[in-house]
């Protein structure tokens, strides 16, 4: 009895002391199970709380990012030693099994909630959703964790993490769990990189991380919604893109809806002009069409975006308070295609 | 580590994971936890048991493993009540196949009570969703909510207070609705966009409009066709209509019994369908309600509908709504019990008739009525004469449901 439970006490002090010393990334899948941890995965060394990338963690940033309200938002990625991921032009890039995508989310004065992991096994894409203790020392893994209370701005509201369902809300493509961020258009754009300045997508390519890309000049580019300097079309298709099209398109959580609002999406009809709402109910707000042109106030796109109660709001996940910049871009656009 | 110390966690530790075994859902504060934690680590062929008792939760669930069945003590025994709802919209969201729910009550939810988006194998059965304050515009859009699935069997549940359809299958395939009571929703039953469908033994009361047969423009899954409503209680839907403006179920008059709208292949029969004050059977086009027409893949003529059998009673003594208070002065009051908008595809009319096979016929409704009142025409060619419409179309085969897994319905 006694020498077993010595046994598995110098066990555990070894298993620790391993992971102490381990320096690189650890990678874990789900016929395994997943760590409870954050930590155990080796992604960032030194302080936690710093999110210091370990040896092959790059950051990454994105032209037109999803909106989360206003949280600061920092993604990395890494990838197994030898393996890179696939070019494609239009659609998010094909990873190798073993990646990992991290994006952690924080709030000044409040510091990191979250750190979203999304990992490749060879049975797909997994969410894990790890939240950070208040001394901020680790995540841990919570699959259904409970909202977190922010002051932003002065403004108090129930911050919610989604549930690992969730996760799958917005990252389903026909039924298939898929990143969304990484995409050519949304990389298409410099980083300050530890050594200067590049081209992630040219960065990627250099380091091994990404084949197969053609020349950037060839690349397709995302416009960033609040550079005024870009065509407002485009700002607005690559914001509509980001913020709905993950449920919005033909595959998506949201196609029963007819209204498709991906990136390039040509089709008026598809992008709500004139279009009847089907199953909105009460959150059409008594008007007629998902946008009229020339007329944001009677836009039920514009309503929703303006809302934050639950059923009318959209995104239906991850939003609590009105990204009011953006809904002035979208704003803008509908009444610019009054005088057209 | 000092042994002694070993000794207490492991016990301690131990204690901790007994709380709550996992997949257990427990009452109370940790109702909603437990439940959404046991949903996303089911295993396929798991059977979730949900508590008896009243469960206040504040965010939407979600289902996305297969073949997973929920279970609670019976729909006013077991009942969530989502009126401090601050998350997410429907009250449960599946989209997962072969799924299983029974015997729990939904209450209040800010959205739909229960959407189960793009399933094979989907059972209802003795489910309750409810708007608990009564008709009323902010109450949710769909009660039971099954779209773009395929094996649908709802039976044997109650929706009230929905704020546009009770029972709602949309863009479906081979569907069973049975023995469910709809009341005080804006729309009842309603089965859009789909095909093989039967609505059978169903009573529909107090709504605006009982039961709906309807295919829309501007959706991805078109072309509803087939469906049989047959042997369903349709009476007294004389509900004010409390849609919000711009929904499509927002232009259903006050005192609808049965409509058919813009889809193929109907047989409406053996029903009891009385005191729908504004009209009891309507057959329709969507060119009719006025709406735009953009969605050029889009069929909106209603064609071989067969209504038969019905017994039909009371009711058009008090209509509502533009177009039927504008054929009154046409018909006086009360309105035909059943009234058809002639509407036809000009490309089909041989001699100005319809091929038999795409007919709309109606015979043996015992003394009920009817009126073809000529919307296209600007109601020139008005024609109360049954016997132009008398006649009958091949009878609708009965739809079966491939028996699965257990999640399975197995058929009538």
């Amino acid at each position: 009895m006694h020498g077993r439970w010595g046994g598995i006490a110098l066990l555990f002090i070894g298993l620790t002391l391993l992971a102490g010393c381990s320096k690189k990334v650890r990678v874990f899948n789900d016929d395994d199970g997943f760590p409870d941890n954050l930590s155990a995965w080796g992604l960032f060394v030194g302080k936690a709380a710093d999110l210091k990338p370990n040896e092959g963690v790059v950051p990454y940033d994105l032209n037109t990012p999803l909106f989360s309200d206003y949280a600061t938002k920092r993604r990395f990625i890494w990838m197994p030693p030898g393996t890179a991921a696939a070019y494609r032009p239009d659609d998010v890039f094909d990873f190798p099994v073993g990646s990992i995508l991290s994006k952690s989310f924080s709030y000044p004065g409040k510091g990191l909630i979250e750190t979203r992991l999304l990992v490749r096994t060879k049975n797909g894409w997994f969410g894990l959703p790890y939240v950070w203790n208040a001394s901020q020392t680790d995540a841990t893994l919570q699959m259904a964790a409970d909202p977190v209370r922010v002051n932003y701005n002065n403004v108090e509201f129930d911050y919610t993490i989604p549930n690992a369902n969730q996760c799958k809300g917005c990252h389903e493509k026909a039924k298939t769990m898929v990143p969304l961020g990484p995409k050519a258009r949304n990389l298409n754009r410099d980083l300050a990189y530890a050594d200067g300045r590049a081209n992630e997508l040219a960065h990627w390519t250099q380091i091994g991380y990404l084949k197969g890309a053609p020349a950037i000049a060839q690349v397709p580019r995302a416009a960033v919604w609040n550079d005024a300097s870009q065509s407002l079309d485009a700002r607005a298709m690559a914001y509509l893109d980001v913020n709905c099209a993950h449920c919005h398109n033909p595959q998506g959580p949201a196609n029963t809806s007819g209204l498709y609002l991906t990136y390039g999406q040509a089709d008026p009809l598809r992008l709500g002009f004139s279009k009847v709402p089907v199953s909105a109910g009460k959150a059409s707000g008594d008007l007629f069409y998902d946008v009229v042109a020339g007329h944001p106030e009677q836009s039920i796109l514009v309503h929703r975006m303006e809302s934050t109660e639950p059923k009318i709001l959209m995104p239906e996940l991850g939003r609590s308070l009105v990204h009011k910049e953006g809904v002035a871009l979208i704003r803008e656009w509908i009444r610019s295609k009054g005088r057209s | 580590m000092p042994r002694s110390t070993l000794l207490l966690i492991l016990p301690l530790l131990t204690l901790a994971a007994c709380a709550r075994k996992p997949g257990q859902v427990v009452s109370g504060p940790e109702f909603q936890k437990s439940f959404q934690e046991a949903l996303i680590e089911a295993k396929p062929g798991a059977v979730i048991e949900l508590p008896e008792g009243k469960q206040d939760v504040t965010g939407t669930f979600s289902l996305t493993v297969d073949n997973v069945t929920i279970r609670g003590k019976g729909m006013d025994r077991t009942v969530l009540s989502f009126k401090n709802q601050k998350t997410g919209s429907a009250g449960l969201l599946v989209t997962s196949n072969q799924f299983t729910i029974e015997d729990v009550g939904f209450e209040d939810t800010k959205g739909d009570g229960i959407k189960i988006n793009g399933a094979t194998g989907v059972t209802i059965r003795r489910v309750r969703t409810e708007w608990t304050g009564g008709p009323n515009e902010k109450n949710g859009s769909y009660g039971l909510y099954p779209v773009q699935c395929k094996d649908v069997l709802i039976e044997d549940s109650v929706v009230r207070g929905a704020a546009d359809a009770g029972f709602y299958v949309g863009q479906s395939k081979n569907i069973i609705v049975r023995r469910n009571r709809a009341e005080g929703n804006v729309a009842g039953i309603e089965i859009e966009n789909s095909e093989y469908a039967d609505v059978y033994q169903n009573t529909a009361t107090q709504n605006t409009g009982g039961i709906l047969v309807f295919n829309l423009p501007d959706l991805p899954v078109k072309g509803g066709q087939f469906t049989r409503v047959f042997d369903n209680q349709v009476v007294n839907n004389n509900q004010d209509n409390f849609a919000p403006k711009g929904n499509m179920v927002a232009t259903v008059p006050a005192g609808t019994g049965v409509i058919v709208m813009s889809t193929n292949h109907i047989e409406v029969f053996k029903n009891t369908i009385k005191n729908n004050q504004t009209t009891n059977v309507s057959i329709l086009s969507y060119l009719t309600t006025g709406k735009p027409l953009n969605d050029k893949g889009y069929d909106p003529f209603t064609e071989a509908i067969y209504v038969h059998d019905n017994t039909i009673a009371g009711g058009g003594d008090a209509p509502v709504g533009q177009l039927a208070t504008a054929l009154v002065p046409a018909f006086g009051k009360p309105l035909p019990a059943i009234l058809y908008d002639g509407v036809v595809d000009p490309s089909k009319l041989t001699k100005g008739h319809l091929p038999d096979d795409a007919r709309i016929c109606v015979q043996r409704n015992g003394d009920a009525a009817f009126a073809n009142y000529d919307a296209a025409g600007g109601a020139k060619h008005m024609d109360r004469t049954m016997a132009h419409y008398d006649c009958a179309l091949p009878a609708l085969t009965a739809v079966t449901i491939p028996a699965g897994g257990p999640g399975s319905a197995g058929g009538q």
